[in-house]
């Protein structure tokens, strides 16, 4: 049985993952980290959730007529990850790069599991994974996430409201039920896999400073910049 | 866990659950199925149909489609890689050879998740015998030769249901050597060309096959496989074939055939 998710990597790289709901702020975080330890003077790289050119065409068909079902949608997002996984994530890792990731095994862990599909089978399906260095869960209440997505004006996707659920025509409603469902099983994958949670109700600059103490304890960073007290 | 190798012993011969084929998993998930998906009680049957590239599953399994429509019974086909959602996906990964094989497994597990939803399940629960052309066997043993874990490759396929029937037809090198040549000739991934194990066909060709047929034969008792000598001619196998879907259909509708009975017997 492979375990390398539970199991730590020995490339000379560092992976760094953001977590969290949509609305959580968790890309912009991953933003502003990339831009520091750029300046910082290390090679960074950063990978999205579900971006490989080859999946993308059969997600967006299916998305298209609505054809995914839970299954089909959790293999369909681990090709995906194994894709990137072999082309984008590890290469870097040996190079001794920083991988960025926006999302990991652990969104499939909590959106899988909200949609029916058995727990244990998604967290074997990934047990080829690498461990990521630190996991930084964004954790929000549902009502923030939605107030930012609205203040957005951004349309709700029909997959990330879980609209395929079919628990409310209404998306707003439907992203309601369906994200809170997936910050329970978040809940559960900060214990299970040891995630950092960051408060991401707070400013973002309260939170960026967070999250920079946290990944200077893994990284190289200047004298200078760790006891700087300014705003970021 | 339960995967397909934890499978409780069955005592060799004929047992309750799985009828004939002495598999107690017969028609349920093999491991971890789909909760979303209960599937107690239905009325199909499930028979697959394995083998190695050119061992004649195709013309097997119309055959048999015919003399079970003939005999009265609704029939389904399935194969491998047929899914709408999936096809072009595969088609154009197998094009530009781009894909590594963790990749490759788990696009043709999504085509078969998506048969099993859409297709499988739906006929069984409609009655049908569902036919399927290759089944997962096919799916481990090219993995498994590529050198996926097994392991994962069970629990991956934990949502297949376990099949009431399986057939493995079973040849030697030199057979199907002689028929793949005499049909359609060697290509590309049936040589297993991506394993990169030199530049001529032929050598790579055998080299894969074999190491292909080594994995089937490590999975029959693992599967429970009815091992067909597909040597012989065709309608020797359709007869064995024959004979034996017979003996289970009829052993599984005995039951039903016997409420029946007493009532006509009530004359």
């Amino acid at each position: 049985m492979l375990n390398n998710l539970t199991q730590p990597h020995d490339y000379p790289g560092k992976l760094f993952v953001v977590e969290g709901i949509d609305g959580s702020g968790k890309t912009t975080q991953l933003g502003l980290l990339a831009k520091w330890l750029t300046a910082e003077g290390h090679r960074v790289f950063v990978t999205e959730w579900n971006s490989s050119a080859l999946v993308k065409a059969a997600t967006k068909a299916g998305k298209k007529k609505n054809a995914l079902t839970p299954m089909t949608f959790s293999l369909l997002h681990a090709t995906d990850f194994a894709d990137r996984l072999l082309y984008k994530i590890i290469p870097p890792l040996k190079a001794g790069m920083i991988v960025l990731a926006d999302r990991y095994a652990y969104t499939a862990f909590a959106r899988d599991a909200t949609r029916g599909v058995d727990r244990q089978w998604v967290r074997e399906l990934y047990s080829f994974a690498v461990r990521p260095d630190l996991t930084l869960y964004f954790r929000v209440p549902i009502d923030v996430s939605v107030d930012r997505l609205l203040a957005r004006r951004v349309k709700l996707k029909f997959y990330e409201s879980g609209m395929d659920m079919g628990w409310s025509a209404n998306p707003v409603e439907s992203f309601r039920m369906f994200q809170g469902k997936v910050l329970d099983e978040y809940d559960h994958l900060v214990d299970e896999f040891g995630l950092d949670v960051i408060d991401a109700a707070g400013s973002i600059t309260d939170q960026q400073r967070v999250v920079r103490n946290v990944i200077a304890q893994h990284v190289q960073i200047s004298q200078m910049e760790l006891t700087d007290d300014e705003p970021v | 866990m339960t995967s397909p190798s934890d499978a409780p012993p069955t005592s060799g011969g004929v047992d309750a659950d799985g009828g004939a084929n002495g598999n107690g998993l017969a028609g349920r998930y093999y491991g971890r199925g789909i909760p979303y998906l209960p599937i107690e009680g239905y009325p199909g049957k499930l028979i697959a149909i394995e083998g190695t590239d050119g061992v004649g599953r195709s013309t097997q399994i119309q055959l048999l489609r015919e003399w079970l429509e003939v005999r009265g019974y609704g029939v389904v086909e399935t194969g491998w890689t047929r899914s709408m959602l999936m096809q072009p996906t595969i088609e154009l990964a197998k094009s530009s050879n781009t894909l590594n094989k963790l990749t490759f497994v788990l696009l043709y597990a999504t085509d078969f998740a998506d048969r099993l939803e859409k297709e499988i399940i739906p006929a069984l629960k409609a009655g049908f015998v569902v036919l399927s052309d290759r089944y997962i066997f096919t799916a481990l043993a090219r993995a498994g030769v590529r050198g996926v874990d097994r392991q994962w490759l069970r629990n991956l396929y934990g949502f297949a249901i376990a099949p009431h029937m399986v057939f493995y037809l079973n040849v030697d090198m030199k057979t199907l050597i002689g028929r793949v040549l005499a049909s359609r000739g060697m290509d590309f991934w049936e040589s297993g060309m991506d394993l990169k194990h030199g530049d001529d066909i032929y050598d790579s060709f055998r080299a894969y096959q074999n190491k292909l047929l080594r994995e089937y034969s490590s999975m029959a008792d693992e599967f429970h496989f009815r091992v067909v000598d597909a040597r012989r001619p065709v309608d020797r196998i359709q007869d064995e074939l024959r004979k034996n879907v017979a003996a289970f259909l009829e052993s599984a509708e005995r039951p039903a055939d016997r409420s029946a009975d007493t009532l006509a017997l009530q004359r």
